[in-house]
């Protein structure tokens, strides 16, 4: 293993579920607000997923109060205390930018069925 | 000891306990021999020689083997004075180890940046270059005038123009120590350094 991935190996977290770009995404993260420590949580879609190593990060993506709201997270953050996937959806893309574009009943993303899943490879 | 010789490895980001994510260059420090003492009775001026780095044994010139044989060293790629140095209980052979940094303290690091050729006066320089609009053709990118007319009737010396850029020493100071690993030798600095990966660096402590 090289230098840097051998250093990055103490902050990267194996015990995150796997999700994809479509997926609904409920994030519980630490918030520091003077010496006093709070849980927020914001849910969303994923919109894009990048990078690798310590520098990985997840894009969600949800209308708050009619006006659409993205939220960028360091996927191994040792602030994010919890992440839950509420829904599977099926996409085509692996960067939904084009969601952005949409609002309303066209913003939906189809959920991924059971079948789908394991019907896949035969 | 105030400083140490080492090798960029990369760019990474590592958390802090905030949570909060840093970008550190990952540099290769040291064992560094000291392989001459210079002192202000012998030489004019205090300073401490550190070897580093490795080099095919055939590729050293004999006065430079006589050099580290003189010091009992395996010869080294690198060779570079740390001035200003506490020559007091310096002793030749003895080597300097990252752990002479602490994380929080600051540091200047100098080395050789990035070549880039030959660059306009835009990149270089950063000049405006010229309008978009109005009429202009071909000068987007123009450095303008380069001096008056019939006074001086020439242009100034060290007036900035295209030229080669970047291959030269650049020093960074204040950068903060963010990481210190003595069993793998390694120093992480918060920010940028110069030069590519691979490339030698001269790590200072800031006085």
């Amino acid at each position: 293993m090289d230098v840097i991935s051998a250093l990055e190996a103490k902050y990267v977290k194996d015990n995150i579920p796997e999700f994809k770009p479509g997926d609904t995404l409920k994030v519980s993260t630490k918030i520091r607000e003077g010496d006093k420590e709070r849980i927020q949580a914001f849910e969303g879609v994923v919109i894009q997923r990048r990078g690798r190593g310590t520098g990985a990060t997840f894009t969600l993506r949800k209308i708050s109060g009619g006006v659409g709201v993205e939220r960028i997270f360091p996927l191994f953050s040792p602030n994010i205390t919890k992440l839950e996937i509420l829904r599977q959806g099926k996409v085509k893309r692996a960067k939904l930018y084009y969601l952005r574009g949409l609002k309303g009943k066209s913003a939906r993303i189809q959920e991924k069925k059971k079948e789908e899943e394991t019907g896949a490879e035969s | 000891m105030e400083g140490i010789l080492g090798k960029k490895i990369g760019m990474s980001r590592i958390f802090n306990e905030e949570g909060q994510s840093i970008p550190v260059t990952v540099i290769e420090a040291g064992p560094c021999p000291v392989v001459q003492i210079k002192t202000v009775a012998q030489d004019g001026y205090d300073s401490v020689q550190l070897g580093f780095g490795e080099k095919r044994k055939n590729l050293f010139t004999q006065p430079l083997l006589g050099h580290f044989a003189k010091a009992k060293l395996e010869p080294r790629r690198i060779l570079k004075e740390v001035k200003n140095a506490k020559v007091e209980g310096m002793t030749v052979g003895q080597e300097v180890k990252v752990d002479i940094f602490s994380v929080g303290e600051k540091v200047k690091v100098s080395g050789i940046s990035k070549g880039l050729g030959f660059q306009g006066v835009v990149r270089r320089y950063n000049f405006r270059g010229g309008p978009k609009s109005h009429g202009q053709s071909d000068r987007m990118r123009a450095p303008g005038s380069v001096g008056s007319s019939s006074y001086p009737s020439r242009t100034f010396k060290g007036q900035r123009m295209a030229g080669r850029m970047g291959g030269e020493k650049v020093t960074i100071r204040n950068l903060v120590v963010a990481g210190v690993d003595l069993e793998k030798n390694l120093l992480l600095l918060r920010g940028a350094v110069p030069g590519k990966k691979n490339s030698y660096l001269t790590i200072r402590k800031i006085s």
